[in-house]
């Protein structure tokens, strides 16, 4: 593998995403929306003094960044590779001397990078306003960055993005279009919303120890799916198997 | 440049290419002619390594296809315009010509100087950073050709490139394989176009799954129909007849005063048949010697040879 090349996949299939305006809106609006409606609520909350459970509420929000990057790669995954196949640009691709974990890096790079970017931004926008409104409504210190949320933003994030991202790979080698291989790679979220779940239930504490070993599963999961997806990428299969 | 031996494709019960063995010379415009489904473009995509063979060699240069090193360096001397053309149309002809010179492993200088070689060789310079998508069939078609000749390719492999074009355009695409041409590069043409086979290749295949016929095009023509002298009489009588028949042509067609006579050489067979018939009494009209078209070899072939 050329160390390069995947790079130079990424910065091209940034480029096209760049002009695809529905994409765009998805993966950097949907971040947005969610920090700006919930600093709306942390507002409101507090509106009637500091809440005593402030510490799952602040959480559990942050843990919905991990959930968006779940979800929002899948979206630019499945377009990358099924896209290839339905604009027929997957052939002329295949016959140039790139190899397919050039092509499958390069594609996940391009798939890791906005959505996690995007992830990111809106969980700082989040944290940011939200440590506004909690110093000036009387909690007297800022309660973001903390060790929850640094383990949640900068690991779980970036790997369960991965997993997303991986799921999206293999579905693509399975299916013919676009939407299809972005259902099944967005199933992917579910996991995820259960934790959450169980942490406003009570199940889950988001403490740093249980989100460095629920990382450590989805990495695990991420090593395990990153050969499947080298494996179920068979060229000659999507050449000639789609339609 | 370019030799298979028993090369097979099967899908599953389907036979798409069966026991294709053909050679390519280096500088050579080879065009493969059959019917749709006829196992064309799975033989470009076997020689581009894009899809495994099922049995049978091939080679390109001295890289073996089917082997996983040589793959590499085979997608590395070939070009590929695959039947769609394939472009990212939200990218403009220069990115998209600059995103393979990239993949191709081309430098810096050599990307900006091929780009605008190609570029203007075709055309486009002007359109140069205008998307690929609002671009007409024929310049989509060029920008193809030209991202398939980036990386300086030795064998540029090209299925149907003028289909779907209008006349203009793909005269204009015909032109451009005739300069490549003179520019010695070895050219596989996958195509429908009988006229446009018989203007461009220097050989030709016909293929229906199984190599029906290889030649130039003369000689193809030949080998299939021969060649035809028509001879118009003023009045047609049995003793011109056997006169004909004492020489040596090998059949005659008699259709009122007028016989078709097949001949092999009729520079050298049409005055004896001329003699014959002046000294049999007759009177002629017109002699007219007609040539099968490689039109007519095809559909013999392809008729003949149904899978």
């Amino acid at each position: 593998m050329t160390a390069w090349i995947p790079w130079k996949i990424a910065r091209k299939e940034l480029k096209v995403i760049s002009r695809k305006k529905s994409i765009i809106f998805y993966t950097v609006g949907l971040p947005l929306l969610i920090a700006v409606a919930f600093s709306i609520v942390v507002r409101d909350q507090i509106a009637h003094g500091i809440p005593t459970t402030i510490s799952l509420g602040a959480e559990s929000i942050i843990y919905i960044f991990v959930v968006l990057s779940t979800v929002l790669p899948s979206t630019i995954a499945a377009y990358s590779i099924v896209g290839e196949k339905v604009e027929k640009t997957l052939e002329p691709l295949l016959a140039t001397p790139t190899t397919d974990g050039e092509i499958l890096l390069g594609k996940s790079i391009a798939s890791f990078l906005p959505p996690i970017l995007s992830a990111w931004l809106g969980a700082s926008i989040f944290m940011a306003v939200s440590d506004y409104i909690l110093y000036n409504g009387g909690l007297g210190y800022y309660y973001f960055p903390n060790w929850n949320a640094g383990v949640m933003l900068l690991i779980l994030a970036p790997l369960a993005a991965i997993l997303s991202i991986e799921v999206a790979v293999i579905a693509s080698s399975r299916v013919s279009d676009v939407r299809g291989a972005n259902q099944i790679a967005g199933l992917m979220f579910i996991p995820f919303v259960v934790v959450f779940f169980a942490g406003a239930e009570g199940l889950f504490a988001f403490s740093v120890a249980n989100l460095l070993i629920f990382s450590s599963i989805v990495m695990i999961a991420d090593i395990i799916l990153f050969f499947l997806s080298k494996a179920t990428f068979r060229r000659e299969e999507i050449l000639t198997k789609w339609k | 440049m370019i030799e298979a031996q028993n090369l097979t494709r099967k899908f599953g019960d389907l036979t798409a290419v069966d026991n294709l063995t053909l050679r390519v010379d280096k500088g050579e415009v080879f065009g493969f002619l059959g019917p749709n489904g006829a196992g064309k473009t799975t033989t470009v995509r076997m020689l581009c390594c894009l899809i495994s063979k099922t049995s049978g060699k091939a080679k390109i240069g001295d890289y073996q296809i089917g082997n996983q090193e040589d793959a590499l360096k085979i997608r590395k001397i070939i070009g590929l315009v695959p039947d769609n053309v394939g472009l990212y149309e939200s990218l403009t002809a220069y990115e998209n010509l600059d995103y393979y010179g990239t993949l191709y492993r081309r430098s810096d200088s050599q990307r900006k100087e091929s780009n605008e070689y190609f570029l203007k060789l075709l055309g486009l310079w002007e359109k140069r950073d205008a998307l690929a998508g609002t671009f007409s069939k024929g310049m989509k078609q060029k920008l193809a050709i030209a991202r398939a000749l980036v990386h300086d390719p030795e064998v540029l492999f090209m299925d149907e490139p003028t289909a779907n074009l209008d006349p203009e355009a793909s005269k204009a695409v015909r032109d451009f394989i005739l300069d490549l041409k003179k520019e010695k590069k070895t050219i596989f043409i996958n195509t429908h176009n009988l006229d446009e086979a018989q203007r461009i290749c220097d050989r030709i295949g016909i293929l229906n799954t199984r190599l029906m016929a290889v030649g130039t095009p003369e000689e193809l023509e030949r080998s299939i129909h021969g060649r035809k002298t028509v001879i118009q009489l003023r009045k047609m009588t049995d003793a011109i007849l056997d006169s004909l028949k004492k020489l040596y042509v090998k059949n005659i067609v008699k259709v009122g005063n007028q016989l078709t006579v097949d001949v092999v050489n009729p520079e050298e067979e049409n005055p004896d048949m001329i003699n014959a018939i002046v000294a049999a009494g007759g009177r002629i009209e017109t002699v007219t010697v007609t040539s099968s078209s490689l039109e007519d070899a095809y559909l013999k072939l392809v008729k003949e040879n149904v899978p």
